[in-house]
């Protein structure tokens, strides 16, 4: 299963409902792509829904790393939301979990921007 | 103990990547790992046929992976090889260092080490071979699960 992005507003911020696999070609493109595509628009506060992701790999994880990096250097945030266990233990393997600010109720997620 | 080999050749391309680790998960399971070993190890198998693919061969069409799983006594060995230059070990990064935290790439080894018992990486001139090698869980004699 590819990896699929939906995006909504709430209080000025940008919440990315994503679901599949980030992975090596298609995901990690759709995600590049997404950030991308906010940014143009200016919208630099954005929180990346993770819940429904079902896998990652190291791709994927740099991809994580290149939007979190691109969109600080924009001067806007990304923080994550709703991490699965697999992407959990990833990121707590790789140190990457206190790189990012990881968050796992939304109405609090939001309000901390 | 009956020693089963099974063996692959692929195409240098993305369908090997995910067929690998299918295969791995299949593979895996019928070995009687757990689903959270079983993950690991096609996440394992996953990230050495990425490297084969594209930085082993390099997307080459004219080069293939070919891709083996036996099972050797209590272990379950897994062969991942390319056709590439031979992977310098000199240039593998420490994923962990903090100038490297931040990196987009360079994650792949470390993860394989991460999720099996046994890593060899042995690279020539002709290619790179990477031996992956899990301890089936409860094995007897499977003493070495004592350092994990």
């Amino acid at each position: 299963m590819s990896m699929k992005v939906s995006t909504r507003q709430v209080d000025g911020v940008t919440i990315v409902d994503c679901s599949g696999r980030i992975t090596l070609g298609e995901g990690s493109v759709v995600l590049k792509d997404t950030i991308r595509e906010l940014l143009s628009k200016g919208q630099k506060k954005i929180l990346l829904n993770l819940g429904d992701v079902s896998y990652i790999d190291s791709s994927g994880i740099g991809e994580l790393v290149s939007a979190f990096t691109t969109v600080r250097n924009q001067g806007g945030e990304l923080k994550l939301l709703n991490l699965t266990k697999k992407v959990h233990d990833l990121l707590q393997i790789t140190k990457l979990y206190t790189v990012f600010d990881v968050k796992d109720d939304e109405a609090a997620a939001v309000k901390s921007f | 103990m009956t020693n089963n080999r099974v063996s692959y050749t692929l195409d240098s391309t993305l369908e090997t990547v995910d067929s690998a680790e299918r295969t791995a998960t299949r593979i895996a399971t019928e070995a009687g790992f757990d689903d959270e070993e079983v993950m690991r190890i096609a996440m394992a198998v996953r990230e050495a046929a990425v490297n084969a693919v594209l930085h082993g061969n390099a997307y080459d069409p004219g080069k293939k992976v070919s891709l083996a799983f036996e099972r050797v006594g209590e272990d379950l060995v897994i062969t991942i090889r390319d056709q590439g230059k031979g992977m310098d070990l000199n240039k593998i990064p420490d994923p962990l260092a903090p100038e490297n935290l931040l990196k987009t790439s360079g994650r792949g080894i470390f993860l394989i080490r991460s999720f099996m018992d046994e890593v060899q990486i042995h690279p020539s001139q002709a290619g790179t071979e990477i031996k992956l090698i899990k301890h089936v869980h409860g094995a007897p004699g499977g003493g070495k699960e004592a350092s994990q």
